[in-house]
């Protein structure tokens, strides 16, 4: 599955789409291909707020229960209700229709220190390598 | 599974097998310091005779003829041997907690069946496959509150039992969790003008046990209402199973907390118990601890297995959502088969000859100068009387009758000076409680 080039990415295989101080998280295909069949995700409620680093969720597969970090601090304007009934979205669709939050930035410059798609890609090749190694 | 020791050929045999010379070396990877270096202090091993010898003196302490009107969480039940002849089956006794549904399909059965009878008794939607027990399963009930409203300040009343108060004071300590009591009304339940007063939106959970720890019964509905009127949630718990065969389950708590105790667990020393958790469907992802779910195998069989373990400690180590590692399988299964034997219709006749017995009793106390009934909400199998003097002092009189006397309020409740907790019974018969209440006027009637 390509990785937009409009988007950003953290080590933590989460994707940013900020549109002026709006952004649009969700996790990258590399992140549900490891985590496997997705089950449940839970999610903040709009008006919590949300800080760079920190945890502000979780999603289940049937093998674990993983953290989504956020790739910046803010206020959550809408969380993806949709996903609570089809969490196997974030399997299909991980960079569209199982989009997690959106969220107003407090700072949107923070996003400059995330990876571009190119630099994700190597990223994430690098990590397959390890992987098979 | 049986327990072989190993001889000392086999464990040179183990060792050379892995590669070590000795099991120091296979321990070497422990700093020194953090060893060992003696051996343990115990008593030498003793003959298969002085064994006997030894439990024969033990059994000899029990107070085997005494009639009991001690309760206060631990309760006096009739047993079947039946439940004893299917926990000491090996299969059963000797085996770990499964984790394999491979070999473990009756174990996991039985901690089903247990799940689903403990759903169905507490009006809740699902229940778990047990916790330590009843004080441990509040606790948890509380911190599973707390993760689901993301608050940290819980109203407990004080009427709940005060072990399983301390038990929450002990884990909320160091976890920021901020626990402040609730008084109780003149009846005995919980003061609900405090309560309200004491609302805010920033409490995770109302905690109340019902029947409370004077044994009255609680209005779950209206202090549910109150709780969720702030978006908090109802921990309701419960010390006295049987109670359940009589009155309405706790359906509007968010979360039952119950001892399982009652349900053919003697009350030996204390303990082993079981504690239960139940609660709505929607909450399953927060319940702490062990979940069996049914499925089907491959071939389209009905089968058993852990479901939901994903946020166990095994797997989400400190992000797990309890410390909890197991479950009380054998006490659980020992609640299982006797629930079974009893039946519907044998827990509500046993719970009817619990409150008749009560009722009885505090009549014929009631009768005595000086006896006051104190609390007069609605109870099940516990009263709580005032005497005219010590409660101590009268039970060191009934004790030289062979009866265990009732529960001293006095020790937690320092306000509750004469206050005495009554417990009676199925194993209690009318001529024991006719003996009972001619103690307690004797007792009453000697000069101090």
């Amino acid at each position: 599955m390509p990785y937009p080039a409009n988007y950003r990415y953290t080590k933590e295989h989460e994707w940013v789409d900020a549109k002026g101080d709006i952004a649009t998280i969700g996790i990258t295909d590399y992140a549900q291909h490891e985590l496997g069949d997705v089950v449940f995700v839970e999610l903040p409620k709009p008006g919590a707020r949300i800080e760079a680093g920190k945890s502000f969720g979780t999603v289940e597969s049937v093998k674990a229960v993983s953290e989504i970090y956020a790739p910046a601090a803010g206020e959550v304007v809408e969380a993806n209700g949709e996903l609570h009934d089809t969490p196997e979205k974030i399997n299909t669709d991980p960079h569209g229709a199982a989009w997690l939050i959106k969220v107003r930035l407090a700072n949107p410059s923070e996003l400059a220190n995330l990876m571009d798609a190119k630099a994700y890609e190597a990223y994430i090749a690098e990590k397959n390598k390890e992987a098979s190694a | 599974m049986r327990y072989l020791p190993k001889s000392p050929d086999e464990r040179r045999e183990m060792l050379a097998a892995i590669g070590a010379k000795s099991i120091e070396e296979l321990f070497s990877s422990i700093p020194e310091r953090y060893r060992l270096n003696k051996p343990l202090n115990l008593p030498p091993a003793l003959s298969e005779a002085e064994i006997i010898g030894y439990f024969k003196e033990r059994a000899a302490e029990n107070s085997n003829g005494y009639v009991s009107f001690l309760g206060a969480g631990v309760y006096n039940h009739l047993r079947s041997v039946v439940t004893d002849a299917i926990i000491q089956r090996g299969e059963f006794l000797t085996s770990y907690t499964p984790y394999q549904a491979e070999i473990a399909q009756g174990t996991l059965q039985a901690i089903f069946e247990f799940q689903t009878l403990m759903s169905q008794l507490t009006g809740q939607e699902v229940a778990n496959a047990s916790m330590y027990d009843g004080s441990t399963a509040t606790t948890e009930a509380v911190l599973m509150a707390e993760r689901l409203t993301g608050r940290q300040r819980v109203l407990v009343a004080r009427s709940v039992h005060p072990e399983y108060r301390e038990v929450l004071k002990t884990y909320a300590k160091h976890s920021g969790l901020q626990v402040e009591e609730i008084p109780y009304a003149a009846n005995g339940t919980v003061d609900e003008k405090a309560l309200h007063a004491a609302m805010r939106n920033d409490v995770a959970a109302v905690v109340v046990q019902s029947p409370n720890f004077f044994g009255v019964i609680e209005s779950i509905n209206a202090l549910a209402h109150e709780a969720h009127a702030h978006e908090a949630l109802l921990v309701t718990a419960i010390a006295e199973g049987v109670s359940l065969g009589l009155l309405r389950p706790p359906v509007e708590a968010d979360i039952v907390a119950m001892e399982a105790q009652s349900f053919g667990m003697a009350p030996s020393y204390g303990g082993p118990f079981a504690g239960v958790l139940a609660s709505r469907d929607k909450f399953v992802r927060q319940m702490p601890g062990r979940l069996a779910g049914q499925t089907v195998d491959s071939e389209g069989h009905r089968g058993f297995c852990l479901t939901l373990a994903t946020r166990e400690q095994h797997i989400r180590r400190e992000k797990a959502t309890s410390n909890i590692c197991t479950n009380q399988a054998l006490c659980a299964l020992a609640a299982t088969v006797h629930l079974c034997l009893l039946g519907k219709e044998g827990l509500r006749e046993m719970a009817q000859q619990n409150h008749s017995k009560a009722q009885f009793a505090l009549g014929e106390l009631a009768k005595i100068p000086g006896v006051r009934r104190a609390f007069d909400a609605p109870f099940f199998n516990e009263f709580t009387v005032e005497f005219p003097r010590s409660v101590k002092l009268v039970n060191a009189q009934l004790l030289r009758d062979k009866i265990i006397g009732p529960f001293v309020l006095g020790t937690p409740y320092p306000e509750l000076t004469k206050h005495a907790l009554v417990c009676v019974t199925e194993t209690t018969s009318r001529k024991d409680i006719e003996k009972f209440a001619g103690a307690v006027r004797h007792a009453l009637e000697q000069p101090i």
